[in-house]
């Protein structure tokens, strides 16, 4: 066990969490971003490892402290955890890459240095929850990622000081998500007497019968669908999306959210197994209904922002009731459209905020009132971000247009009335959002340039990750082996696992 | 425990929000009994050192800033209290098939706990085994938590930094923060009582001392790096109330404590880093020394080293940050110059 590749499980965390103070105690512009992108590779480089192992040779172990679980903490990779380790590693490098002109410009420079700490933890957090096989540690991870996400996006307040409104609205509703789900393992650990989520998974057919499992799962469905942003509770992230730091947003819009639906697919899939969640639990009923409502209803609520990013931040509500609709058909093709969709969007949605933070860079602003002719002052930007919106739709070739047509799949193949509604309903959203990407369209391309307004382009540092990410999508729609593959196997994988 | 429900609807049905703190620290002392009447002596040691003790301090800081009555009656809100009340049916509800408490069968008692009681001793060779649980077994959990801590300091950093300059403009004409009600929790102390003067000097150096003792018996009794640290902290704040801010500054300025919370998280995630480099997992203790019981030894100590001293400077950060704020006001009004100076 002296090899270094044997200790990576612990590295991917480890590195990011040790770097953060270390980074808080510097000053200046360059060095902690300079640090944090590094420290963001690295973790990126050794999922990728990670992963490579997973599929070679099966799950990997990893015994904290050296004691054997359930008694010590495991760490776990397996396809799903390694699946998300390079997905929330990925995205950070990129909008790392991205942030150093935009930051130094939204954030003042003596507070760098804490803010890429709390950057790190925010990483360090999600890496955590995704690689633990520990309900409780996942807990302590949450909050490690739930507090410095408060911390970050307060830091929007230096250009709107109703980030830190948001930040607080966020705080409370994301307490009482962290509690309910911490209620949850607390009555999971009384009646099972582990933490050790292998270990529950074995556990509980004994005793799934019983109310305090019953409440247990209650509690952390619920607790979880508030991290998520599940509708209705969303209400914390169009504020705290729209008002953050535009590098946060690509951040979190990617990732955080993917994190709480990482938790309740390992939660309904693993812990309480397929029959539990949707035989005992009746998931679907309540699962399905909630999706469809969501994506429907944000759909539509996001055609009449004013505000791209709350605009985007509506999007990614209803695009979240496409990755639920997945789970809640509780098939092996819905479990793979949510895989492929957490993937797809979480590119897709970066790509985008990426190119709203340039639009902010030049313009000041991300009003569509104030975005007139955009098109043509940032002919790249736009560009970028029109075809990131075809992504959002769905358009063929695009990473969209691959879930959209997993989760058809999945929905006719769940059959019935309800089944081929769905896919009606699939398509109303889709026109929905040709709606609202177009109003961004119409005021970048077919209103006047205001006066005085100059044509400039964001700094190539900006513009080269925001491409890469709109480049990345296109690769992915096109040539899927990567993400619909893992998708594929993992959804076997977890299926037959239970 | 019908003290602490008493305290709770006492805490919501008073409009004065001093009042409020105050029966809030109560309720907190009342929840540390009942953690000690089910033998959690190590949880409510911390409950009654963060919540009746730190947490009131905080709050009182707070109120100094915003005033102590409420403004407006709050109005009923129908959908909180609905949830409220539906999260209490749900978890009555499942007590229902809920193993009888302190039966010796129950699956908290069979399952991972027997190992910690019978092989803690010979494997880990600390008599309290809920730090032997806590700073080993479950370490990396204890690692996680210090980070939260950690996590929580910096927050409070920039946020509450981030506004210092904002206040400038605005500060010039916000006189009331100036006289009493702000005055003595700040820069100034409370310069006319001899008798806190004198008690409190003679009882600094015994909640040091305490704390101390907290800190490295935790092997031992209840305490360690958690509690130790809020004591710690809490010695220096008492010092800082008493006599004013800018002394307790003299003894940890703002950079030091930066320089703390960072270094605890650095003791800890080193020692981790250090058993790796040795040939074991991430906090292995057992490969600190020839003998792994001196070396699960020596590993508690240090992680508790520190969670006690990241515990430590993120209390005082949060609340320098909070109590530092009116005087900050103060300054700025009268030489803005000085926190850009201060900042670095």
């Amino acid at each position: 066990m002296t090899a270094l590749s044997s200790q990576f499980p612990i590295i991917v965390a480890i590195v990011p969490l040790l770097a953060a103070p270390i980074c808080a105690l510097f000053r200046g512009t360059t060095l902690p971003w300079a640090i944090t992108t590094i420290i963001s590779g690295i973790t990126f480089y050794v999922s990728i490892q990670l992963m490579i192992a997973v599929i070679q040779g099966g799950p990997i172990s990893y015994e904290l402290g050296g004691w054997a679980p359930p008694w010590g903490i495991e760490y776990v990779v397996d396809l799903l955890s390694g699946f998300m380790l390079i997905l929330i590693s990925a995205i950070s490098t990129g909008v790392l890459l991205f942030s150093r002109e935009s930051i130094t410009r939204e954030v003042p420079d003596h507070q760098l240095g804490l803010f890429f700490a709390a950057y790190l933890l925010a990483l360090t957090g999600m890496l955590g929850i995704c690689i633990t096989g520990d309900a409780f540690n996942v807990f302590v991870f949450l909050e490690i990622m739930s507090l410095s996400s408060y911390a970050l996006i307060a830091m929007g307040a230096n250009e709107d000081r109703r980030a830190l409104t948001a930040a607080f609205q966020y705080l409370i509703i994301g307490t009482v998500g962290a509690s309910f789900y911490l209620i949850g393992v607390g009555l999971i650990y009384m009646m099972t007497g582990t933490l050790n989520i292998a270990d529950i998974a074995a556990r509980f057919p004994e005793i799934e019968g019983a109310r305090p499992i019953l409440a247990a799962a209650g509690f952390i469905v619920i607790g979880l669908a508030i991290k998520l942003a599940l509708f209705p509770f969303h209400v914390w992230l169009p504020n705290s999306y729209t008002y953050a730091p535009s590098i946060i947003t690509a951040f979190f819009a990617g990732t955080a959210t993917k994190v709480g639906v990482y938790l309740l697919i390992r939660f309904i899939f693993t812990v309480f197994g397929v029959n539990y969640s949707f035989g005992g639990l009746e998931l679907t009923d309540i699962l399905l209904p909630l999706a469809v409502l969501g994506f429907l209803s944000m759909s539509v609520v996001a055609i009449y922002q004013t505000n791209i990013k709350r605009l985007l931040a509506y999007s990614s509500v209803a695009q979240l009731g496409y990755i639920i609709l997945g789970i809640a058909l509780a098939s092996e093709s819905g479990l793979m459209a949510t895989i492929v969709h957490i993937f797809n969007h979480a590119i897709v949605k970066s790509g985008l905020f990426l190119s709203v933070g340039c639009m902010f860079y030049v313009a000041g602003s991300v009003y569509l009132k104030d975005l007139h002719g955009i098109g043509r002052r940032m002919p790249v930007t736009t560009f970028g971000f029109v075809l990131g919106g075809l992504g959002l739709i769905g358009v063929p070739l695009t990473p969209g247009f691959i879930s959209k047509w997993y989760l058809v799949v999945a929905s006719i193949e769940h059959g019935g009335v309800i089944g081929y509604g769905l896919v009606a309903l699939l398509m109303v959203s889709s026109l929905l959002a040709v709606i609202y990407i177009w109003r961004v369209v119409e005021v970048a391309y077919f209103r006047d340039i205001p006066e005085g307004a100059e044509k400039k382009e964001a700094p190539l540092s900006m513009l080269v990750p925001t491409w890469l990410f709109i480049a990345a999508s296109f690769y992915f729609g096109i040539e899927t082996t990567f993400n619909v593959g893992i998708a594929k196997a993992t959804a076997a994988f977890l299926m037959g696992g239970s | 425990m019908l003290l602490l429900i008493a305290g709770a609807l006492a805490v919501l049905s008073v409009r004065n929000l001093f009042v409020a703190t105050m029966l809030l620290g109560i309720v907190s002392f009342t929840m540390a009994l009942i953690f000690i009447s089910l033998d959690a002596v190590d949880v409510a040691f911390t409950e009654a050192a963060v919540g009746a003790g730190i947490s009131t301090v905080l709050y009182i800081g707070t109120l100094a800033l915003v005033g102590s009555q409420e403004r407006e009656k709050s109005k009923f809100a129908p959908g909180p209290l609905a949830v409220c009340l539906a999260v209490g049916a749900v978890l009555y509800y499942a007590t229902y098939e809920m193993p009888r408490y302190g039966q010796p069968d129950n699956p908290v008692h069979t399952h991972v706990a027997p190992r910690y009681i019978e092989d803690s001793p010979t494997e880990i060779g600390v008599p309290n085994m809920v730090t032997s649980v806590l700073a080993s077994y479950r370490g990396y959990d204890t690692f996680g938590e210090t980070t939260v801590i950690f996590t929580a300091g910096i927050g409070v950093l920039l946020i509450l930094r981030q506004r210092r300059r904002r206040k400038k403009e605005v500060t010039t004409e916000d006189p009331p923060l100036r006289d009493g009600k702000g005055g003595s929790i700040s820069g100034l102390g409370s310069a006319h009582d001899l008798v806190p003067h004198v008690i409190s000097k003679l009882l600094v150096p015994f909640i040091f001392v305490f704390a101390l003792y907290v800190q490295f018996h935790g092997d031992y009794g209840p305490g360690g790096g958690f509690q130790a640290g809020v004591i710690f902290a809490a010695g220096i704040i008492l010092y800082a109330l008493v006599f004013g801010l800018d002394f307790a500054r003299a003894v940890v300025n703002e950079k030091a404590i930066l320089f703390l919370i960072s270094a605890g998280v650095l003791l800890y995630g080193g020692v981790g880093v250090v058993s790796m480099l040795l040939g074991g997992n991430f906090l292995d203790y057992n490969v600190l020394s020839s003998d792994p019981v001196a070396g699960q030894h020596l590993g508690i100590l240090l992680v508790e080293l520190g969670v006690g001293i990241t515990v430590t400077a993120a209390m005082l950060a949060i609340f320098y940050a909070f109590v530092g704020r009116p005087e900050l006001l103060i300054e700025t009004s009268t030489n803005a110059e000085q926190p850009g100076k201060e900042r670095n």
